[in-house]
């Protein structure tokens, strides 16, 4: 008995230390146990970056949430800090970081809120396509602002009838003169209504299927485009969701991006790059509830003593922190691989989203476990958190699609052998 | 403009430990930080800069380490930092810091606006602003919430009092010091934190500004702590009860018992 009281002690304790450590380094230093052997620079974005979360977006987090207020403060604080372009080239006004300093930037405000950190990573997802593929003047023309800050962008591809099947996209792009006209409408555009730059797919030649696809660059306030239904969301709701439709809308040849016929590769490669993305925000949502479910649990007293020194609760904790980690580990990694200038990475990519976002559904649902009622409670942190991960699973591809992908690579690696 | 901030090394905590040997605070194993205070007065240095343009130069006095801590100014915006640091400064009082940041300022030259905390959380004593303008025989003032107009030369700036504010017009060069209330401090950029990192702070030895060393540290401090300790609170209270004609006669019996003067008509 008194060997099992001993062990209990001791796992309270380790429990107590991880809390501590925590707390007493608030700012991206002690959110985990494992060293990532980030640069100095990294972890400078990362630490920045936890900053902003812990004392401008986790206040006001939970009003944001319930009201559906997007997020324009927070995007001045976070041009102000250079945070917005830290995935842009230094030639357009950026940093010059790739995949993974986006990625910190993600998870660390995502920890605070999901919703919130969407204007950034949903920016990122609009922006990658005038990287990837934009040409000089695309390039000189819409990066630096986006840079700034002064500029979020959005990305639209998805339909009412396109979306897991991407290659149903019915948006057509006719060329007519100098100019493209475009038609149809895209659903569930993230940073929709309040971006100001869009990569939009459209079918420039129906014949050939996805093939027939391609990419356009869109200004807001370009006549025959406005914005239809705006969303009202289980999660993330400080995020803007919104259609975007597209009546006789007439753009200038220039803003095509790439060559036509390219819409649907300029897609995929953008998707690639944007997925860890959304596996760190996933990352950052289930560490947020990770980290007040551990507080809850030291506070929570029930029988007399903190609900932290049961061993149910302590299993729950430990297999939330292993998991987290390994989630962060396959994130980390895959962004390192991306950025290391890998050609072809779609299955990595998809990996880390797939796990990260399980994760995410897993962890915050157990956090509100550990919390109880309390965790059910809107007053509480938890249930938010747990509202915002199940997107991750959703979007940038369901999880069942990125299954598709990964085992269609094994499929193909094997084949080539 | 040329604007030089004034800053202190604090602990980061509202209990600040004395060694009651050397009736010094104890520093070790509290995290080092400036004085939130000053962070306040960085701000508004950095806003003066950014509105009027010129050079915000961080100075000051205290250990080598806190040189590191000068550097997150920089992250802010500042452009320059400046540390005095010599065993002769060792010890200093508020007067021998006043001395010593006054020569400080003499040698960073042609400065137009010194701007200080209003005190520092750890001493709590509000006197280096004001004594450091006495020090360089310029004009100043305390408690300053906003700053209304900077022209060339002059300032005129809301002083904060108890029920209100004055408005308060100085010729320049002159010294602030600021309350909480004139402005919220910036989270550093990306892009400054990187020049800090680079940053060389420059640290300038009492010979280095040509201060008098009899001016400095303990030698230039006239206050001396002869001992520290944490006053104990033991009143005892008592209640009186009865009517108010009672009440009074036994209060008036018990202020005569303890020899207060009891006055009356």
């Amino acid at each position: 008995m008194i060997l099992v009281n001993t062990k209990i002690i001791f796992i309270a304790g380790l429990l107590a230390g991880y809390a501590c450590r925590h707390q007493q380094q608030p700012h991206g230093k002690g959110v985990c146990f494992m060293d990532y052997f980030l640069t100095e620079e990294q972890q400078m974005i990362k630490e920045l970056a936890a900053r902003i979360a812990d004392e401008k977006i986790a206040p006001v987090a939970i009003q944001y949430d319930e009201e559906g207020i997007f997020p324009h403060d927070i995007v001045k604080v976070l041009a102000d800090s250079d945070l917005c372009g830290v995935y842009i080239p230094e030639e357009y006004g950026g940093l010059g970081g790739g995949v993974f300093e986006m990625s910190l930037v993600v998870e660390e405000l995502s920890r605070a809120c999901g919703g919130i950190a969407l204007a950034f990573a949903g920016t990122g997802l609009g922006t990658y396509p005038i990287i990837l593929f934009g040409n000089e003047e695309q390039k000189q023309k819409y990066l630096p602002d986006i840079a700034a800050g002064k500029k979020l962008a959005a990305f639209g591809l998805t339909e009412a009838d396109a979306g897991s099947d991407a290659a149903g996209v019915r948006t057509t792009a006719v060329a007519d003169g100098d100019e493209y006209v475009l038609n149809g409408t895209k659903q569930w555009i993230t940073n929709g209504e309040e971006a100001d730059v869009f990569t939009v797919i459209a079918c420039t030649n129906r014949s050939r299927g996805a093939r027939g696809f391609s990419a356009f660059i869109v200004e807001k306030g370009t006549p025959g485009f406005t914005f239809g239904k705006k969303e009202n969301k289980m999660g993330i709701r400080a995020s803007c969701t919104s259609e975007l439709v597209f009546e006789n809308c007439r753009i200038p040849k220039e803003n095509l991006l790439s060559r036509e016929g390219m819409g649907f590769l300029v897609a995929m490669k953008t998707l690639d790059r944007t997925r860890p993305g959304v596996a760190a925000q996933a990352l950052g949502i289930a560490q947020g509830a990770f980290d007040e479910a551990l507080k809850y649990s030291r506070q929570r007293v029930q029988f007399g003593q903190p609900i932290s020194s049961f061993q149910a609760v302590q299993h729950m904790l430990a297999d939330m922190a292993i998991q987290l980690e390994a989630a962060r580990a396959l994130v980390y990694q895959t962004c390192r691989f991306i950025d290391s200038g890998a050609k072809d990475f779609s299955k990595e990519s998809a990996m880390c989203k797939v796990f990260a976002s399980d994760t995410a559904m897993k962890v915050t649902t157990d956090a509100v476990q550990i919390l109880g009622g309390y965790g059910y409670m809107k007053e509480y942190p938890v249930e938010k958190r747990m509202r915002d991960a199940k997107i991750t699973q959703i979007y940038e591809g369901t999880n069942q699609i990125q299954r598709n992908v990964i085992a269609l690579e094994l499929i193909k690696e094997l084949s080539k052998k | 403009m040329n604007i030089v901030v004034c800053v202190k090394q604090v602990p980061a905590t509202t209990e600040v430990k004395m060694d009651k040997e050397t009736n010094t605070i104890i520093r070790e194993g509290v995290e080092a930080i400036i004085n939130p205070y000053d962070m306040y007065a960085v701000e508004e240095g950095i806003r003066i800069k950014e509105r009027l343009g010129g050079k915000v130069t961080v100075l000051s006095m205290g250990i080598p380490s806190v040189a590191e801590l000068l550097k997150t100014t920089i992250g802010l915006g500042a452009d320059d930092a400046v540390l005095l640091s010599d065993r002769a400064f060792a010890g200093a009082d508020t007067l021998a810091t006043s001395y010593a940041l006054s020569m400080g300022i003499g040698k960073i030259g042609n400065v137009d606006l010194v701007i200080c905390g209003k005190q520092a959380t750890d001493g709590d004593t509000a006197q280096v602003g004001p004594s450091l303008a006495e020090k360089l025989g310029w004009p100043h003032t305390t408690y300053v919430r906003k700053i209304e107009e900077i022209g060339e030369d002059f300032i005129r700036c809301q002083r904060m009092t108890e029920d209100g504010y004055e408005v308060v017009e100085m010729p320049l060069p002159a010294v602030i010091t600021v309350v909480k209330e004139i402005n919220e401090p910036r989270l550093p950029s990306l892009k400054n934190m990187m020049r800090a990192k680079k940053a060389v702070v420059n640290v300038w030895t009492a010979d280095d500004i040509g201060a008098d060393k009899n001016l400095c540290g303990l030698k230039g401090s006239p206050t001396q702590v002869v001992r520290t300790f944490v006053p104990v609170h033991d009143i005892s209270s008592e209640m009186i009860t009865g009517d108010a004609g009672e009440q009074a006669r036994k209060l008036a019996d018990k202020l005569l018992t303890m020899q207060f003067p009891v006055g009356g008509c």
